[in-house]
């Protein structure tokens, strides 16, 4: 029985739905921790991530360089002299303009993972509700916030961040914005082609019925039915966050050197791949990859805990 | 201006007595590789192979294949003959008669005739055309080429005309030592009038297209490749080696690279400071010739220009901080030299001038640098802070990370770098919109007053907006001057002074090219103005 | 369904026009013109070229052109930059590729990718779950601007077994690393998207009344359980799609396969506002289509959406 109150899937009437959220509420979140903190992968993955975020934020202090200072000496033969060394300080080695790496893929690391974050969370949060009322309300609401969502889907995007550069200047906050501009389109298309199946649910409909107002409903009864696939679908678009940030930097618009990214640092490693320098991609990257996979099992860890029917 | 006319004199006279060639061996009875098809790498995708349209550069190469000029130049960069033989100049040095050659042909068997360069050169100077080089006719000093490019005059009282079907007349405005040079630019190549009539815009599709060089266009698929072969009926047909020429776009260098590597390109760029690597290991395939381009920063000094910037004193210090060895050296690696004055030394004709700072040790030039600065009022406890603007590019960023790097280092600058897409960039540096900022320039025809007149006040070029009198003065005589040399001089020293921009190096171009070709490759021509019937492809191993 | 299809293209020409009169004014207002070079143009010469392209009219003038030429001779105009060339050239050389490469890739996508998400989702927390998941991830994390270039090094260079670019009409030696390049992520997300959706499917009532009432776990699986776990599958896929066919800037790129993905964001740098309005109708109009298919296709599968 308590099994099925706390599945907002399945109450009796709307009402009782509502006060067992009430009553239960706790510890409807308190079985979605303790889910979480038994997955295993989950846990070890938070474990690495939180790694990876106190290398980005204390790393430098391990290093006795910056990242923008050139050794003169190894520029021009970095091949040979750059190479990562323990001995020498320089971790990671040298960049192709003879900076350490180290301290250039920390600091890299800062702003891919900002970027990651805040771009999935924009995707989430404006994502979700945008997609979750259209579905919801339905009807005229519904067909002309879709056909915004295709308009802005097939607009010249390149013009866009263009004219963001020339209207309001580089800065990081431009960044953001960048990424947040299309970054919760296909979020919305999904939660509302999710919330279109739900809401025609009996607890829905008796939700409905008597009367509980619409906001109410898509935040007690429709989003935490979403959360599986939000969840799920956020963890994949961090990786296309940090990598649409090289992209856009490249215009101009995002970080400027000597400010560097994951996505600028594997580029210019990709670049340098075919002239024996290939730490200088690999070890960017395998920042990259591990990271991901960690968003990844946490995402999974989510999903699983958050299930409303797993138990 | 005398060099140029001398050497078209003499290579005139060898007149390229058309040496038999069988395909067994090549000029100098090199044994000749069995399949002769040179493929070469191009970034992008070219705008138009139409002659009077075309206005990049590796269009430029594909129209120099497909349609002859009245001129082409050789391996060294001199004028040998195309379809014209030869030519009279009249003492008043105003009009040009133009012999042309009677077997020249077009590929449909039509006779090349000296009315077909007429129809050209109208047609560039037709407003209607809306070629992009329509300029080139005001270049070419042609009468009346003012008036009938603003369409107040028609097009036939541009000075131009045929006498018969083999003698073309060019009129001038005014003496022009160097007019012969400029018929080697494409936008002067004959077109075949019949042709466009029939199928207008759409001329120059590999179907429809009539012309008259070694090659015919027989492939275009665009961002892919586009493919020409020999012309049976081209005049010089049996002294043409090479059979087929494939352009392969291909953006990223380092793909190219790749693919060079694996055999399918016979040439392609070498990315910026790999050259010694590539040296190393290909030392047969790796080759860097000088070019006729100079890489420099512009500073704004225009009005709008913040203060600091007008003091000389700052802009000398920021030059003087340039380490261009280093540049040079460890950044670009390509053999590029560096440059203390604008013009290149491989300009045809041109000493460079010596500058002071030139002839400094670094150590001295930071010195110096230091002290510039103090006296403007900046130092370690009242730091300047200069934006460094440029085009995205990966060269051009390793430069600018350096740079800002050697400023910061030795004067104790705030520098700030900016990189921007090219179209916001050129809009940028146009409008003075800027401190400090990229830029390239590559001359137009080889002579110095293609770099110098950049540092014209007048001049749309001059993006610093530097604005001397005196070098004004200097350049406009030197238009007519014998010997234009000591106003160069003069204006190079007053840039040295002034520092309106900051001559980083001199370019060289770096080619990866099979060893088949490089026998053949023109790397004396600093222009780059390359002609695949003169290639060929010797057999290795 | 039909009557939802006559509503949703009546929707569709608004839609469109709003599209066309967003794009062709925001492309003004950015920096440049298609004739903006490092050597400025003289006026005149300028003057001349924008007389040439109409350029010299008022925006709202050209505008009108604009649509005028596509509505009555379906001449999307010319491409300032490749002069040899119009708009309609580009796109009918550049699209059959695209959505050749495209194609494939989807189909593989799909295919691939649903295969691994169900395999995993029904063996979830086993080793072929994890094999999966591992697999998806893999393919996920590489960007396709890493895995092009090392693609190209090993089957070209190294192996010599595939040609390093082009397109050559579309045969199979040149399709192949695109594909490979394109797909690998798209696969990677319709497995997850697809095991997660599925495992949340098998949880609910009605498969675990058909558990009760002893079905076969095959049957479960497709005749009741496949449907309902499309659902987030297709919202993905329906955007996925059109990005797909219209080709990647990064796959065209790098593998100079002449397909329209790669002048989407050259015309954009190029400022060559009538191949870019071109790309734009094309990608808008494929965006409005293969959404009300996904419509449709909710439908389908869960038929109390109500179209």
């Amino acid at each position: 029985m308590t099994n099925v109150t706390l599945n907002p899937q399945q109450p009796r009437t709307a009402e009782m739905a509502a006060r067992m959220d009430e009553v239960k509420g706790r510890s409807l979140w308190a079985d979605a921790r303790a889910r979480f903190l038994r997955n295993k992968a989950a846990m070890v993955s938070i474990f690495v991530l939180a790694l990876v975020v106190l290398f980005a934020f204390f790393g430098q202090h391990l290093s006795a360089f910056d990242n923008e200072t050139i050794d003169w000496d190894v520029l021009g033969n970095v091949e040979v002299l750059g190479k990562p060394s323990l001995a020498n300080g320089h971790y990671f080695g040298f960049d192709e303009s003879g900076r350490d790496l180290y301290t250039r893929v920390v600091q890299g690391t800062r702003v891919s993972l900002m970027v990651g974050v805040i771009g999935a969370a924009i995707a989430v949060i404006v994502g979700t509700t945008y997609g979750a009322v259209a579905g919801f309300v339905g009807g005229r609401v519904d067909s002309i916030m879709m056909r915004f969502v295709d308009i802005a889907l097939s607009i010249p995007y390149m013009f866009v961040l263009i004219l963001l550069l020339v209207v309001f200047g580089r800065s990081i906050g431009m960044l953001f914005v960048g990424i947040g501009l299309t970054a919760w389109l296909d979020m919305s298309r999904i939660v509302r082609g999710q919330t279109l199946s739900i809401k025609n649910k009996e607890y829905i409909e008796a939700a409905v019925a008597t009367g509980v107002p619409w906001f109410i409903i898509i935040h007690r009864h429709v989003v935490p039915n979403l959360m599986g696939v939000v969840v799920v679908y956020a963890t994949l678009l961090v990786p296309q966050m940090i990598l649409t940030e090289s992209f856009i930097s490249f215009l101009g618009l995002g970080v400027q050197e000597p400010l560097t990214s994951w996505g600028a640092l594997i580029s210019e490693g990709v670049s340098t791949m075919n002239y024996g320098m290939l730490w200088q991609l690999f070890i960017p990257l395998g920042f990259f990859v591990v990271s991901i996979f960690a968003f990844f099992f946490i995402g999974d860890g989510l999903r699983d805990a958050l299930d409303p029917k797993d138990r | 201006m005398t060099t140029p006319l001398r050497t078209l004199l003499m290579a005139s006279a060898l007149a390229f007595a058309s040496p038999a060639l069988s395909q067994a061996t090549g000029p100098n009875g090199e044994a000749l590789a069995e399949d002769q098809t040179f493929t070469y790498r191009v970034l992008d995708e070219h705008s138009s192979v139409d002659p009077q349209i075309v206005e990049d550069v590796s269009g430029s190469e594909i129209v120099r294949d497909l349609f002859e000029g009245l001129y082409n130049q050789d391996a060294d960069g001199n004028l040998v003959p195309g379809v014209a033989v030869s030519h009279t100049v009249s003492d008043d040095k105003l009009t040009y008669t133009f012999t042309l050659r009677p077997e020249a042909v077009w590929s449909d068997g039509k006779p090349v005739t000296a009315g077909d360069f007429v129809y050209a050169w109208q047609r560039l100077a037709d407003p209607e055309t809306a070629s992009p080089y329509q300029w080139f006719v005001e270049v070419m000093g042609l009468k009346n080429a003012g008036p009938v490019m603003a369409g107040e005059m028609p097009v036939t009282d541009l000075g131009v005309s045929a006498t018969d079907d083999h003698t073309l007349v060019v009129t001038l405005e005014n003496p022009l030592p160097y007019f012969p040079l400029t018929t080697t630019h494409a936008s002067t190549f004959p077109a075949p009038k019949w042709v466009i009539d029939e199928f207008g815009a759409d001329w120059i599709k590999p179907e429809h297209i009539v012309s008259n060089g070694a090659y015919v266009l027989t492939e275009h698929v665009p961002q892919e490749r586009s493919v020409r072969e020999r012309n049976e009926a081209y005049w010089d047909n049996a002294g043409t080696v090479v059979d087929k020429v494939v352009a392969l776009v291909i953006n990223d260098e380092n793909v190219a690279l790749t693919r060079f590597l694996a055999g399918e390109l016979d040439r392609t760029e070498i990315p910026t400071g790999q050259y010694p690597k590539l040296k190393e290991e290909y030392p047969d395939e790796a080759v860097v010739f000088p070019r006729l381009c100079s890489y420099y920063y512009t500073i704004n000094v225009s009005d709008s220009a913040p203060e600091f910037l007008k003091d000389v004193r700052v802009r000398q210090a920021l030059s003087y901080a340039v380490d261009r060895d280093t540049v040079v050296e460890k950044v670009t690696q390509e053999g590029q030299f560096p440059a203390y004055t604008f013009t290149p030394a491989a300009t045809a004709g041109f000493e460079v001038p010596t500058v002071p700072y030139g002839t400094w040790t670094q150590d001295e030039r930071n010195t110096k640098a230091v002290e510039l600065m103090a006296e403007a009022g900046y130092g370690t406890d009242n730091p300047l802070d200069i934006t460094l603007l440029y085009n995205t590019d990966e060269g051009h960023k390793k430069v600018a990370i350096a740079i800002s790097q050697m400023w910061k280092q030795t004067l104790g600058v705030n520098v700030t770098l900016e990189n921007q897409e090219w179209k916001t960039f050129l809009e940028e540096r146009g409008n003075q919109n800027y401190e400090v900022a990229r830029a390239g320039w590559c001359g137009d025809y080889n002579e110095a007053s293609t770099f110098l007149d950049l540092v014209q006040s007048g001049s749309g070029y001059n993006d610093a907006k530097y604005n001397n009198p005196e070098v004004d003065a200097l350049l406009a005589e030197a238009k007519t001057m014998d010997d234009p040399q000591p106003n160069y001089t003069k204006v190079e020293e007053m840039i040295a002074e002034d520092m309106p921009i900051i001559p980083i190096y001199h370019y060289t171009e770096g080619y990866m090219m099979s060893p088949g070709i490089v026998g053949s490759w023109p790397t004396q021509n600093v222009e780059q103005n390359w002609y695949s019937k003169d290639l060929y492809k010797v057999a290795t191993e | 369904m039909l009557s939802f299809i006559i509503r949703r293209m009546a929707v569709a020409i608004p839609t469109m026009l709003i599209l066309i009169i967003a794009s062709f004014y925001l492309m003004q207002f950015a920096p440049g013109g298609p004739f903006t070079s490092e050597r400025p143009l003289p006026p005149q010469v300028l003057a001349n070229i924008e007389a040439k392209y109409g350029l010299d009219e008022p925006t709202w003038k050209q505008l009108v052109n604009y649509v005028g030429g596509i509505l009555t001779e379906f001449d999307f105009g010319p491409s300032y930059k490749y002069k040899d060339r119009s708009v309609n050239d580009i796109i009918a050389q550049g699209f059959p590729v695209t959505l050749t490469y495209g194609t494939i890739s989807f189909v593989l996508a799909i295919v691939i990718g649903g295969i691994l998400g169900i395999a995993a989702a029904i063996r979830q927390n086993t080793w072929l779950d994890y094999f999966a998941v591992g697999i998806t991830i893999g393919a996920q994390v590489l960007p396709n601007f890493v895995m092009a270039p090392i693609l190209i090094l090993i089957f070209t260079l190294w192996l010599g077994w595939l040609p390093g670019g082009g397109w050559n009409g579309g045969q199979w030696q040149y399709v192949v690393m695109p594909v490979i390049a394109l797909s690998t992520s798209y696969m990677a997300s319709v497995a997850r998207l697809t095991r997660s959706s599925m495992l949340e499917v098998l949880r609910s009532n009605f498969i675990r009344t058909a558990r009760a009432k002893g079905l076969p776990n095959r049957t479960i699986i497709w005749r009741h359980a496949l449907k309902p776990t499309l659902l987030p599958v297709v919202s993905y896929l329906g955007p996925a799609f059109v990005l797909m066919v219209t080709g990647s800037f990064i796959v065209d790129s790098i593998f100079s396969t002449g397909g329209v993905g790669y002048f989407y964001v050259n015309a954009a740098f190029n400022r060559d506002y009538a191949v870019m309005m071109g790309l734009t109708i094309l990608l808008g109009s494929m965006t409005i289509l293969f959404n009300m298919v996904v419509d449709i296709l909710y439908a389908w599968i869960d038929p109390k959406i109500r179209l």
